[in-house]
């Protein structure tokens, strides 16, 4: 294998799980560069792996934004489900009022016709 | 006492607010740093951490416990943070490639960061920074925070196998720029002497 063979490799190799072939390593054995190379992609993963260590502080108040940015969501989505429930109530009452009015007017053309029919008996 | 929080878990999703915001308090740093890692930008990061507390607020009583609290807000910062980068670039009409630099405020606004900035740990910071947002999350959550790649290319909306090619390339960028060979460090000298 030649070494530009290899170099594509080598960020796969690092981790261990790059599936790499026996040849691959072969050539690394034997190769001062590729070497020099895959150590060099092991110091990078190491010290990335360090970084998790380190922990970076949000600005002061970053708390308290975000605390406020959750009420005011939670405000917001309340006032949302009022508005949803009164608009529901309010066309809930829209759909009675006219069941309601329907049934009424039913009664009253039902009770003339009877009275129609009584006077015509 | 600060309470464990497994118990400030419990506690938020059965909708204690004052639970949920003491696991904020808990969390935020290890949550700013992520997004800051991601984005690059302090104020990008806090936008992120905002929209990560509101989503882990709504969704927590989805969360069962099968990996850390910190573990689960690493998806959704991670999640969030590919929103917000993707609807930035949208916004800015401004095309992130693969060869895109981020500049890193920090370095830019901190003498003291400056001055230090020949140390390794500055350099791999400056090196990430150098990346594009798409390389950049893939390496940080993968090579720093170890997430699993069919985690990382489902929170970032990918397949895992681009999620793999970009690692590939990032951490063979990294490298290049960190431990330029002699070739390579030719081919940027030629690049910034064009």
């Amino acid at each position: 294998m030649r070494c530009e063979q290899v170099a594509e490799i080598l960020p796969d190799v690092v981790e261990g799980t790059g599936g790499a072939s026996s040849q691959v390593f072969a050539h690394v054995d034997s190769c001062l560069r590729c070497q020099a190379e895959l150590a060099q992609y092991r110091k990078l993963l190491r010290a990335l792996r360090h970084l998790r260590t380190e922990v970076l502080e949000p600005a002061p108040g970053t708390v308290t934004g975000i605390l406020a940015y959750l009420e005011a969501a939670g405000e917001r989505g309340a006032m949302r489900l009022l508005l949803t429930g009164h608009r529901a109530a309010y066309l809930g009452g829209i759909a009675v009022a006219t069941a309601a009015a329907g049934a009424a007017g039913a009664i009253v053309v039902a009770s003339r016709g009877k009275r129609k029919m009584r006077l015509a008996g | 006492m600060a309470l464990e929080l497994a118990e400030l878990v419990t506690a938020a999703k059965a909708g204690d607010r004052k639970a949920f915001e003491e696991l904020v308090r808990a969390t935020c740093a290890d949550t700013y740093t992520l997004a800051y890692r991601l984005t690059g930008k302090e104020e990008d990061a806090q936008d992120v951490m905002q929209e990560a507390y509101l989503r882990a607020w709504k969704g927590l009583k989805r969360y069962r416990g099968e990996a850390a609290f910190t573990t689960w807000m690493y998806r959704i910062t991670a999640n969030c943070a590919s929103s917000h980068l993707s609807r930035r670039t949208r916004d800015r009409h401004d095309r992130l490639d693969d060869d895109h630099v981020l500049a890193d405020d920090r370095l830019d606004s901190d003498p003291e960061a400056r001055a230090g900035a020949a140390s390794q740990r500055d350099r791999l910071q400056s090196a990430l920074a150098s990346l594009s947002p798409e390389m950049r999350s893939v390496v940080v959550l993968r090579d720093v925070y170890d997430l699993p790649h069919e985690v990382i290319a489902a929170e970032l909306g990918i397949s895992e196998g681009a999620a793999k090619v970009r690692l590939h390339r990032a951490r063979r960028k990294l490298r290049e720029r960190l431990f330029p060979l002699r070739g390579e460090d030719n081919e940027e000298r030629d690049a910034h002497a064009v």
